[in-house]
């Protein structure tokens, strides 16, 4: 039974779509208790696929018995097992905290949101563990088409937002395949261990280049890299809180793994840092994307607006991390990913909380908010504090390794952004606890948040916490094991 | 010069349309034509996967019983795996073509036009 969890994880939420689309027809109720025990069930599986990879090393796994370069082949790393784990576990938390909300704001949809989630949650899985680079291609449509529906669901000028989303993803995606086009002409392979096994004795091949630039705008489109993020803002400030929440943590960290993947299991290491060397202007623009995020997150408004622009800066320190190109930064890269997307979590449960409970989404709407909902914020605090990078919480360690990392490679540019984007950090989160502590508010109608929402808000500051103390041992048994031994 | 062009057109016609559906998708004002640019540019890809497995004189891959030496010769098969991919890709096409025409009803619904600067202005009136 457990050698088969890693075909499961994906064919399990795939067909469960199908049973909810016609239980949505049936009984709306059910909907939400048929997909709450899917997302149990993958997260018994990615778990013990964890801790199968700790325990015996990586996974090999044939789809249907074939061969690997002409089967598909699953090749579960350290990295993959541990995206998988994030992944189950931000969507089984959302899902149980938005439930009032999508009863509240979709109603009738409720069967057609719960198809989608379900769906959008195969499309991540499935990208994140497959080892095959045109499968990853068709599951990135499948998670893409399902987010350009869960956000279009959205308030007023959500379909818009949507259509424009979906131009940039489709040039996007389209990339990413047209580079593994080229890729195939000149190794004839779509498996990603048998390209980098042929790649070698190709480095001079201007195809592989082209494909290697290709594949990497493409992906960059896809993660909202500066300059190419113009779509962001707008569809996950428009979006339903209860999509923007699972979109908006998992989507963009996702496109970062497959950027990961690109670099190191498609075109190796040696490839990317010693032949063809693009790191010193990638990390270039990596440290724009952090400057212009946080400064355009400082003259927001909407504090979901203002969370949508820190998102872009995040993306910089990732792609900044990844192409310093040492064994440090990467770390930070890793570890950055997985608290990224339990911080965007913590904080995009917060608004839908609010959103939830009929508060403005401004500074003046949360002024007040303390008195009414200590506990909700609370929590908001402790994941703000893991933003800024304040220890123990885990935003502390992974920005650490990374700034480790660029001093070691000497991108003094790199420390000195994450240093001040950690600055703009602390005004940013400081407004909004300004106004929530020391201002008045007469809304006296408003209440402290349900049961059922606060639990899981409690439970994303509690793993922020759980990580942060326990970064050592997360790098030393998870992270530097995912990290190709070709980097040092 | 004629060398990089003539014995290569299918390159240079997948590209000739890629830049087209980049073109419509970047100077059109009417949503459908924008739409209908992000199809030209994803049928290029899907032209470009067809014509690399194409092979001139050659046949589909299924080899004769009554050939029986043992010898396949490449050149007269065609390899099948880039137009299989592309049955996929169509799939994906359509689906996106259909979310982006419904989003694009949705959008006429809300605003009454189609013309991406009038929906602007009515934004910024509201």
């Amino acid at each position: 039974m457990k050698e088969q969890f890693p075909a499961l994880i994906v064919t399990v939420p795939l067909l469960s779509s199908f049973i909810v689309s016609i239980s949505g027809w049936v009984r709306r109720s059910l909907c939400f208790y048929i997909t709450l025990s899917v997302l149990i069930l993958i997260n018994i599986f990615s778990f013990s696929i964890l801790n199968q990879v700790i325990c015996s090393g990586v996974i090999q796994y044939r789809l249907g018995g074939w061969e690997p370069p002409w089967g598909i082949a699953y090749h579960i790393d350290h990295l993959n097992a541990l995206m998988l784990c994030v992944i189950s576990v931000v969507s089984l938390l959302n899902l149980i905290s938005t439930k009032k909300a999508v009863e509240r704001d979709m109603e009738e949809k409720r069967g057609a949101f719960y198809t989608l989630y379900a769906l959008m949650i195969t499309g991540l899985l499935g990208i994140t563990i497959t080892g095959d680079a045109f499968n990853l291609y068709v599951l990135l449509e499948i998670a893409s088409l399902t987010g350009y529906g869960l956000i279009a669901i959205g308030e007023d000028r959500a379909v818009l937002s949507s259509l424009n989303y979906l131009y940039m993803g489709t040039i996007g995606a389209c990339f990413y395949l047209l580079g593994i086009g080229y890729l195939y002409i000149v190794t004839g392979s779509l498996n990603m261990v048998d390209i980098s096994h042929i790649l070698p004795s190709l480095y001079n091949s201007k195809a592989v280049m082209v494909a290697f630039v290709i594949c990497m705008v493409g992906l960059w489109i896809k993660m909202a890299l500066f300059p190419l993020h113009g779509w962001l803002p707008n569809a996950y400030t428009h979006a339903y809180a209860s999509s923007s929440s699972l979109i908006a943590p998992l989507m963009t960290k996702v496109m970062v793994y497959v950027m990961l993947r690109v670099m190191f299991s498609i075109f190796t290491p040696d490839y990317i840092f010693r032949y063809i060397n693009p790191g010193r202007m990638i990390v270039w623009l990596s440290i724009s994307a952090i400057f212009f995020g946080a400064v355009m997150a400082l003259s927001q408004k909407n504090i979901k607006r203002m969370f949508t622009f820190i998102i872009v800066s995040e993306i910089g320190y990732m792609v900044g991390g990844a192409w310093i190109g040492n064994r440090v930064a990467l770390t930070g890269c890793i570890f950055h990913m997985v608290n990224d997307a339990l911080m965007t979590l913590g904080a995009f449960l917060f608004l839908g909380i609010l959103s939830h409970n009929n508060i403005d989404e401004t500074f003046d709407g949360i002024k007040g908010l303390t008195k009414r909902m200590p506990f909700t914020m609370g929590a908001f605090i402790l994941c703000a504090l893991s933003f800024i990078g304040v220890p123990p919480t885990s935003g502390f360690f992974s920005k650490w390794y990374l700034l480790l990392g660029a001093m070691d490679a000497g991108y003094y540019g790199f420390m000195l952004a994450l240093i001040v984007s950690s600055l703009i950090n602390v005004i940013l989160f400081f407004r909004i606890i300004e106004a929530a502590y020391f201002y008045g508010h007469d809304a006296s109608e408003i209440r402290e948040a349900e049961l059922f929402e606060l639990v899981p808000l409690f439970m994303v500051v509690a793993i922020i916490l759980i990580v942060g103390l326990l970064n050592a041992e997360l790098v030393q048994y998870i992270i530097d094991p995912a990290i190709p031994k070709m980097i040092i | 010069m004629f060398e990089h062009i003539i014995p290569k057109y299918n390159y240079w016609i997948y590209i000739t349309l890629m830049m087209i559906g980049l073109y419509a998708m970047i100077s059109k004002n009417n949503l459908i034509k924008k739409i209908i640019g992000m199809n030209i540019f994803q049928t290029a890809i899907i032209l470009f996967y067809v014509s690399m497995g194409a092979k001139r004189g050659a046949t589909i891959p299924i080899i004769e019983h009554s050939q029986g030496h043992g010898i396949i010769d490449v050149t007269r098969y065609i390899n099948p795996l880039p137009h299989v991919l592309m049955l996929t890709a169509i799939v994906v096409s359509v689906a996106t073509l259909g979310v982006a025409l419904a989003l694009a009803v949705k959008v006429y619904k809300r605003y009454g036009t189609l013309e991406e600067d009038e929906i602007l202005k009515k934004i910024k009136e509201e």
